[in-house]
């Protein structure tokens, strides 16, 4: 059988393959780990502490477990592991297609082609930056740069920079633009914020414990919500900083409401920036108070229960001009989606997302995903999210190319 | 999760039952809300609302509604109805009264009054000409609701806030919307 992509998720489920001796190949259109190294920005450091990096059979060993790791240190990471999991890669290999045969899959590859009876799709959740319609009204004297393309601050031209989106990547890059000492202005539509840490622990490690994390896809009230959530903000820093909007605007970040639309060169802000702040708010609380009541109900040592200041509008701006000169890039942090151009089976709907229950692609028996928003828990996209996932879909698999399964799931 | 002892007048069920059918009817859910205004003497004229599109076919009210619009006296009209801004002031309130109401009973939450106060404000140095930088609309508007329920403060703040979030009047008037004007 053949798994598309070495990324962490595709070795994950690499490794459970070999514990239960289903022979495979894991076949990577780049090397390993290729999106981490080819697809993020310079500064990027995992939003996750080291203990946290954990996959089948591995972990981190070194000397900071409460640091975040580089992208080089991910790259390492990811690459060790491929080689201790003694992972059947092959790099270089990009898959054109994807076709049903038969009883199984014929995978065309840039070199050469597979038959099998089972393919696991791990090729990542940000293929693709998305982009607004709206973009095609920018005017052609503003550089449009997505979070795909973003390196550092030195690449965009001097002056003012417009960020859309406040997603973990959106409040990074105007944090970050803002302190090489241009304007920034950050347009804020739905969002979730989280404090670094919470009650002298990482914020994550009360995700973990408090099993918020492992919430199964299936017991989620409103999943298709819940897989397009914002990622929280979030950034791992050496000195555990929270970077939310209070924080931002602290900086000199400006922060105006959701783009609505660019008009006559002018991009226009939704008015309701206070009540997607009040409702990010509000969620947060609401979990602050989750982890509290799990830390009284199981005698959690930790430090005394707290509050963050609510989010500090001052009265934002409504509208501003792209064709002044004032502002010279957009920076679009608007999400990202995977890309399925090479799947030639019928299972991505209308907006280009693959239909599956909790990974296993129902509509074609023997097809199965790993590493998408909430696959099968809330934390199957981070890195240690993979391994339940992984273990459960082999499972899953090996039952399938066993005769005992391929029927949908109850 | 509609809990049955909380009664707020909203079929809850029948709004979560029509959006799981219409999930599967394509172009149901595109609606075409319509006023009809005719224009009596000075600022005063009378708009009526009856008919609009949905579901896939012509609805229509029980009855024609009828709203009268003036200007008040001080801006030398007869003040024979309110002025069409205010009319904004009813559509924000009135959506997000309704909302709070519709979200409570999903929430389970029995409400007793809820009463808001509605304010927009405004320097007509706009629609007078008089400064081609005053804006002619609202500069901002308020809203500040009395809410007593059977809920903690939190969970009525949480209340207003998704009434917000799902408040197609609130939307309306916080985004830009396109507008084409035609002589027939």
């Amino acid at each position: 059988m053949v798994v598309v992509g070495a990324g962490h998720a595709g070795l994950a489920t690499s490794r459970c393959l070999t514990e239960r001796a289903i022979d495979h190949v894991v076949l990577e259109r780049g090397d390993v780990a290729n999106s981490w190294r080819r697809e993020r920005w310079d500064s990027l450091r995992l939003l996750t502490p080291n203990w946290q990096s954990r996959l089948p059979g591995f972990r981190y060993d070194g000397a900071d477990p409460d640091g975040y790791m580089s992208m080089g240190e991910v790259i390492d990471f990811v690459t060790r592991y491929a080689n201790a999991a003694g992972a059947p890669v092959r790099t270089g290999t990009a898959v054109t297609s994807v076709q049903r045969v038969d009883d199984g899959y014929r995978v065309v590859t840039t070199d050469g082609e597979w038959r099998c009876r089972a393919v696991v799709i791990a090729s990542g959740a940000c293929n693709v930056a998305s982009v607004p319609a709206l973009r095609d009204a920018v005017p052609a004297s503003i550089a449009c740069v997505t979070a795909l393309e973003y390196r550092n601050p030195s690449q965009l031209p001097d002056g003012g920079v417009l960020v859309v989106g406040a997603s973990a990547t959106g409040v990074q890059l105007a944090d970050e633009i803002r302190r090489s000492g241009r304007h920034v202005t950050l347009s804020v539509g739905e969002h979730v914020r989280l404090p670094r840490t919470y009650r002298g622990r990482d914020v994550l490690w009360w995700m973990d414990a408090s099993g918020v994390w492992n919430q199964r896809y299936d017991q989620v009230e409103d999943l298709t919500r819940a897989r397009g959530l914002p990622s929280p903000q979030l950034v791992g820093t050496p000195g555990r900083t929270t970077l939310d909007l209070n924080a931002l605007a602290a900086a000199g970040v400006e922060i105006v409401g959701r783009l609505s639309a660019i008009r006559d060169g002018r991009a226009l802000f939704s008015g309701g920036l206070a009540n997607q702040c009040a409702l990010a708010d509000l969620k947060m609380n609401r979990l602050l108070d989750t982890f509290d009541e799990w830390a009284t109900r199981e005698g959690v040592d930790a430090a005394p229960s707290e509050r963050f200041e609510p989010t500090h509008l001052p009265d934002s701006r409504l509208w501003l001009t792209l064709t002044s000169g004032e502002f010279r890039t957009i920076v679009w942090a608007t999400g990202f989606r995977p890309e399925y151009g090479w799947l030639h089976v019928p299972v991505v709907d209308a907006k280009g997302r693959l239909r599956h229950d909790g990974g296993v692609v129902t509509d074609a028996p023997g097809l199965y995903a790993i590493g998408l928003p909430v696959l099968r828990r809330r934390k199957s996209t981070f890195i240690h999210g993979a391994e339940d996932d992984a273990r459960d879909i082999v499972s899953h698999l090996a039952g399938y190319l066993a005769g005992d399964a391929g029927e949908p799931r109850p | 999760m509609a809990v049955s002892s909380v009664n707020n007048g909203v079929n809850v069920q029948a709004l979560l039952d029509a959006r799981q059918a219409l999930k599967d009817a394509p172009g149901a859910t595109k609606f075409n809300w319509r006023a009809s205004c005719k224009w009596k003497n000075g600022t005063y004229s009378e708009t009526t609302i009856q008919k609009f599109h949905g579901l896939g076919q012509e609805q229509s009210h029980k009855k024609t509604f009828a709203f009268d619009a003036d200007h008040p006296e001080i801006f030398a009209a007869e003040d024979r109805g309110v002025t069409p801004v205010e009319f904004l002031l009813v559509g924000l309130a009135s959506c997000l009264t309704a909302g709070i109401a519709a979200v409570a009973q999903n929430r389970g939450i029995q409400l007793r009054s809820v009463e808001a106060d509605v304010e927009g404000s405004m320097d007509i140095q706009g629609i007078l000409g008089m400064d081609s930088d005053v804006r002619n609309g609202y500069d901002g508007m308020k809203v500040t609701f009395k809410i007593d329920a059977d809920a903690s403060r939190e969970d009525i703040l949480a209340l207003v806030a998704q009434s917000q979030k799902r408040s197609a009047v609130y939307d309306a008037i916080t985004n830009p919307t396109n507008v084409t004007v035609v002589v027939a």
